[in-house]
């Protein structure tokens, strides 16, 4: 019986990894390796002015001071920080203004991946800014969100156009100093997102950042900044893919939201960068920090995750929630198959009066894959009235796979209401066979079971891609029960 | 082959870790008939559902089974499901996060592509739900959990049965579907069994009991002892076994497998 079911997880577990492709374009790289000349060197591409490459240049020396962190429950071998590229970008004639500038390659890469950057073509409501190894191709809908008011473009371009708003912002809530990746990321981030919604504007499309690594032993770095100022509103979703490589990638990003007093920021991911192969050979190493500020009294920042991808996930996004009436979320699956390892979970960090949290974590195991959840609730000494729900599902298919799950609650007011609540599951040879019998197959099956599991949070996506999402949670688990 | 026979199951064997269970069984179904299959404790009732259904706990080992004339030990456990056979669980798995809508809709149109039809639409796919199950007497926010989570030991079976009248089996099996029964539950499965069963459905019922052939009444009886069929009537035997036990069966039986014993050597 055992043997058996060992069998039919095998199979369910073994899905191919359908975005491994590599784009054969032209590509501008420097050497390997990190110095003070390399963080001068990327300022000098970019163009940046010169406080920005102070800012890089501050958190580098940091930087040589710290220590990658070892307290998550991962293996990681030894990543050598000189021995990865930091700086790679398709090489285009100017920037692109506008689509006929794109070199055809680089669309036909994101035509491929479902992302057209033709603006006609496109999914209705949704500006997209996609990025391509250390750059930003191209960003659509940018006219039409400007008529608004709403800046959304790429980081670099918002460093020369925004130097204010940028200034103001970068940094403010994850600073320079917070932690080795964070660090790292700030000497040498390559590009990435900028977005600003004015005040009392609701942002009337889903805006998206789409990143995709291309070259072979290049790391990304990627750095959004996304500001909502008073009662406003903007949904933003993020998307990832990388070719199939048997070298590990190092991903190192960070993102940074800020809302502003009454406004209100829905951030979706879903993370599909390559896992790596069925032996885990491969895959990308993701360590990113993700940490929004509630900064007026009643806003809200609501993160929706879904994680299938990478061979190492290292990820906490997080709520500061410093206004009064403040409201943090955060909804996660995690897929871990094979050898991928996951450490990923949240803070939430109650601050000001009747500020409420909500935690819902699925973690979903498979293979040898190793999930662990870890978050924080910290309510601090002013924080009266605050409350945190959290739920901590754990799922496993199979009987080498771990779940793991790493709770912390720090309460410091008396009036605050924290509550936790854990389970943990498995998809049963008997669950499957009852399937099987009603006639439905053994991977339908699964995707019924891994669905419904996940359904709650999936539900939290926006429509277009909870639709992808469930998918991809049945692609990366395909042929692990058969 | 005999194609005047839904099933025939001809001299099988199937073990479970190198044990033999059923030891050379025989049993023919012809299209409408019931068939109870009664038995002690150990006599190999579950492992025919078992083996029946294709799950791989037993493994047959020797001997034959076809299904409307096709070799059934080649098909898979959901091709079985597809091709009409349906268990009515000795004990219903419960699925968390899966809506019964949701699963029956992904079952009676998994069976409907293999029959080379359109999916059901919706509208019919819940016309045919409310209908049945004013027929099982199910409570209707039942199907609006999921499935069989924190149903009581009755609404399983219940559940069960309402399944049985969603996919329309030709062959059903129903797995000591009476145990853990009150008497009015027992009542509304068996009469439910007897509502949606069409003329040509054939029903296999495996039980310990004789109360659920007063409402559910068998063509034929048969006594499973010690992996096989060792006794075949009417349905008066499970009244004689209700009465005497399964000590007498056990005894002529031993008689019978002794001398088989000596024969093979």
């Amino acid at each position: 019986m055992e043997k058996d079911q060992d069998k039919v997880l095998n199979e369910v577990t073994s899905g191919e990894y359908k975005y491994g492709f590599v784009t054969d374009i032209e590509t501008e790289v420097i050497p390997k390796g990190l110095t003070e000349d390399v963080v001068r060197l990327i300022s000098a591409k970019k163009e940046e002015p010169e406080w920005m490459l102070e800012f890089r240049l501050k958190a580098f020396r940091h930087w040589l001071t710290m220590k990658m962190p070892s307290w998550a429950h991962l293996k990681i071998p030894v990543i050598d920080f000189q021995d990865i590229i930091y700086y790679a970008a398709p090489v285009q004639k100017k920037g692109p203004d506008s689509l006929s500038d794109v070199d055809p390659e680089l669309l036909k890469t994101f035509d491929k991946l479902g992302i057209p950057l033709e603006e006609q073509k496109h999914l209705t409501g949704v500006a997209v800014d996609a990025v391509m190894d250390s750059i930003s191709v191209k960003t659509t809908f940018r006219e039409t969100l400007a008529e608004m008011g709403i800046i959304f473009c790429s980081f670099s371009e918002a460093v020369r156009e925004h130097p204010t708003l940028v200034q103001k912002y970068l940094a403010s809530v994850v600073p320079y100093t917070d932690n080795f990746f964070a660090t790292l990321n700030s000497a040498v981030f390559s590009d990435g997102s900028f977005c600003y919604i004015p005040k009392g504007v609701r942002c009337p499309m889903e805006l998206s950042t789409y990143f995709r690594i291309n070259t072979l032993n290049t790391g990304q770095f990627e750095r959004t900044l996304l500001i909502a100022d008073e009662e406003s509103y903007v949904s933003y979703l993020e998307g990832c893919t990388a070719p199939m490589r048997d070298e590990n990638q190092l991903h190192a990003a960070v993102v940074e939201i800020v809302a502003e007093r009454g406004a209100e920021v829905k951030y979706s991911t879903v993370q599909n960068w390559y896992p790596g192969d069925k032996e885990g050979k491969g895959g990308i190493f993701n360590f990113v920090t993700k940490r929004g500020i509630c900064k007026g009294d009643d806003s809200k920042i609501s993160w929706t995750q879904v994680e299938t991808g990478s061979a190492v996930t290292w990820k906490y996004p997080s709520c500061i929630l410093r206004g009064n009436n403040s409201t943090g979320e955060f909804y996660s699956v995690a897929v871990t198959n094979n050898y991928q390892q996951a450490d990923t979970g949240t803070k939430m960090i109650h601050i000001g009066r009747n500020t409420k949290s909500t935690i819902v974590s699925k973690g979903i195991s498979a293979g040898f894959g190793q999930n662990s959840y870890r978050g924080l609730v910290k309510v601090l000494g002013k924080a009266a009235g605050a409350r945190n729900f959290s739920q901590c599902d754990s799922l496993l298919l199979g009987d080498k796979c771990g779940a793991h799950t790493f709770p912390y609650i720090e309460v410091d007011n008396p009036t605050a209401i924290v509550e936790h609540e854990a389970t943990t599951s498995r998809i049963g040879e008997d669950q499957i066979f009852y399937c099987n019998q009603r006639g439905i197959s053994t991977e339908d099956a699964i995707g019924l079971i891994v669905n419904g599991y996940a359904r709650e949070v999936i539900n939290k996506l926006p429509m277009e891609f909870a639709v992808e999402a469930q998918k991809l949670l049945q692609i990366s688990l395909e042929g692990s029960v058969g | 082959m005999n194609t005047e026979f839904l099933l025939q199951i001809n001299q099988l064997r199937a073990a479970i870790d190198d044990k033999e269970i059923l030891k050379g069984l025989n049993l023919e179904v012809r299209p409408g008939e019931i068939h109870a299959i009664m038995g002690p404790n150990g006599s190999g009732k579950s492992t025919l559902a078992n083996v029946l259904t294709g799950r791989d706990i037993a493994t047959v080992t020797h001997g034959s089974i076809s299904f409307e004339g096709r070799n059934l030990l080649d098909m898979s456990p959901e091709e079985r499901a597809r091709e009409g056979i349906f268990l009515s669980f000795q004990y219903p798995i419960e699925i968390p996060g899966v809506s019964m809508v949701n699963f029956m809709k992904t079952a009676i149109n998994e069976q409907r592509k293999h029959r080379g039809l359109e999916p059901l639409s919706a509208s019919e796919f819940l016309r045919q739900m409310r209908e049945k199950k004013e027929l099982v007497e199910i409570d209707s926010a039942l199907t609006n959990r999921s499935v069989n989570e924190g149903f009581s030991g009755g609404e399983k079976k219940k559940n069960e049965i309402f399944q049985m009248a969603m996919l329309e089996p030709r062959l059903a099996v129903l797995d000591e579907t009476d145990s853990g029964l009150d008497i009015d539950a027992l009542r509304i499965v068996a009469n439910g069994v007897n509502k949606i069963r069409r003329p040509d459905t054939s029903v296999i019922v495996i039980t310990h009991y004789q109360r659920l052939l007063e409402y559910i009444i068998p063509d034929y009886v048969h006594v499973l002892y010690d992996g096989r069929i060792v006794r075949s009537a009417g349905p008066e035997l499970a009244l004689e076994l209700e009465e005497r036990g399964y000590d007498w069966i056990r005894k002529e039986a031993d008689i019978t497998a002794e001398s088989w014993t000596t024969d093979r050597k």
